[in-house]
């Protein structure tokens, strides 16, 4: 007689689109994440509550521990500008192919002599520990307080955006070394600033 | 939910060899699993590995010292914060001179420090009752304190909400103070 045929139904879906789709994702976070440096100064940041996160530009971190500060600066075009005019000032002549260099490299402690070597080494060889002795900020020759302006003028420059400090210090540096930088940040009316912490649990 | 192989075993009925149907599908599945796991790993640690930061504003600061005015609080509303070195810190409410409470010793962290400052705030704002005008913490770090006892300190208030706080520098009298108890602690404990 009429047999009634249940009509076999597939139980796979065609995944075909969603894997699509989990590639191109995964390609874009891929190419978005940018791959953890090792710091030239490692620094062990004190843990706090707050969570505001830190401005991907417009950024200068001064880096301090073990009495050294060292500075870094975000985005290439406002580095260059920024070594071009420390270059005027302190009377050092930067070739392109350094400048170029120098826009990719991460933070640096070195008087501004010293930096041409810096910058002609592997990236590898840059941080060797005890190598850079840090950025001068005695009252006699305060080039660090000429790295933030100079910075500042840069970022006005290229960014049209007051650049934001923030200040990386290790948890174990005593508080006059901190208090210099803050001193030196005040006397060019900076008054607003970011300290970098790490997070802390919820029931602290 | 696999469909690699659905072509039957052939044989069986007559000797009728029957050209295997091969599917063309490949599961996906696994692959899309992966795929979505991987996603979820670099969006967490593109995101996560920011790191965090506080910010922090200080008063405008004059060279000439004739213009930096003092400011002139009531000093029933101000609790001053001595930190010194080997994480120590005292506190006292009122003038140094004549405090209405302390000075006296206090831990960092939940039982200390912040209960204490929690009762201050709320006792301040009885006092005044006006909400405007809440607690004054005045931080006044030593020589010795450490970055971190400033960030903890920092912390407190961002907790409790303290409505103003100022970073200032300390007095010689209050580093006697500091000093004086650190020396009484090692003759208690060779």
């Amino acid at each position: 007689m009429a047999k009634l045929k249940m009509s076999k139904k597939s139980t796979s879906i065609d995944m075909t689109a969603m894997c699509d789709v989990a590639f191109l994702l995964l390609t874009f976070f891929i190419l978005t994440a940018t791959a953890k440096v090792p710091e030239v100064l490692p620094v062990d940041t004190p843990a706090s509550t707050v969570q505001t996160k830190l401005p991907e530009t417009d950024l200068a971190t001064l880096t301090i521990g073990k009495g050294k500060v060292f500075f870094d600066l975000k985005g290439r075009e406002v580095r260059k500008k920024t070594l071009e005019l420390m270059g005027e000032k302190y009377g050092v002549k930067f070739t392109d192919e350094e400048k170029e260099k120098f826009a990719l490299m991460e933070s640096f402690g070195v008087p501004v002599n010293g930096l041409k070597s810096i910058i002609a080494m592997k990236n590898s060889d840059r941080n060797l520990p005890g190598l850079q002795p840090g950025i001068p900020k005695d009252s006699l020759d305060n080039q660090l307080k000429e790295w933030i302006y100079n910075a500042r003028i840069a970022n006005i420059d290229i960014q049209d955006k007051e650049l934001q400090v923030a200040i990386k210090g290790d948890a174990k540096e005593e508080y006059p070394a901190i208090k210099k930088v803050m001193d030196i940040l005040q006397d060019q009316k900076i008054n607003s600033f970011s300290l970098v912490t790490g997070l802390r649990g919820k029931n602290f | 939910m696999a469909e690699l192989n659905t072509g039957d075993g052939g044989g069986g009925k007559g000797g009728k060899v029957r050209s295997k149907k091969q599917n063309s599908k490949v599961d996906l599945t696994a692959m899309v699993d992966l795929a979505f796991l991987l996603i979820t790993f670099f969006m967490l640690t593109t995101t996560l590995s920011k790191p965090q930061s506080m910010s922090l504003g200080l008063p405008d600061k004059d060279d000439d010292p004739t213009k930096n005015k003092d400011i002139k609080v009531d000093e029933k509303r101000t609790l001053t914060i001595l930190m010194g070195g080997n994480n120590q810190l005292k506190f006292y409410m009122g003038l140094l001179g004549s405090p209405i409470a302390g000075p006296k010793d206090i831990v960092y962290g939940k039982n200390g420090i912040r209960e204490e400052l929690l009762k201050r705030k709320k006792s301040v704002l009885e006092y005044t009752g006006n909400k405007d005008k809440g607690l004054i913490v005045i931080i006044k770090p030593s020589k010795k304190s450490s970055y971190k006892n400033l960030i903890d300190i920092l912390d407190e208030m961002a907790i409790v909400d303290v409505p103003t706080y100022a970073i200032v520098d300390i007095d010689p009298s209050e580093v006697k103070l500091l000093e004086g108890t650190t020396a009484e602690a090692k003759s208690a404990n060779p």
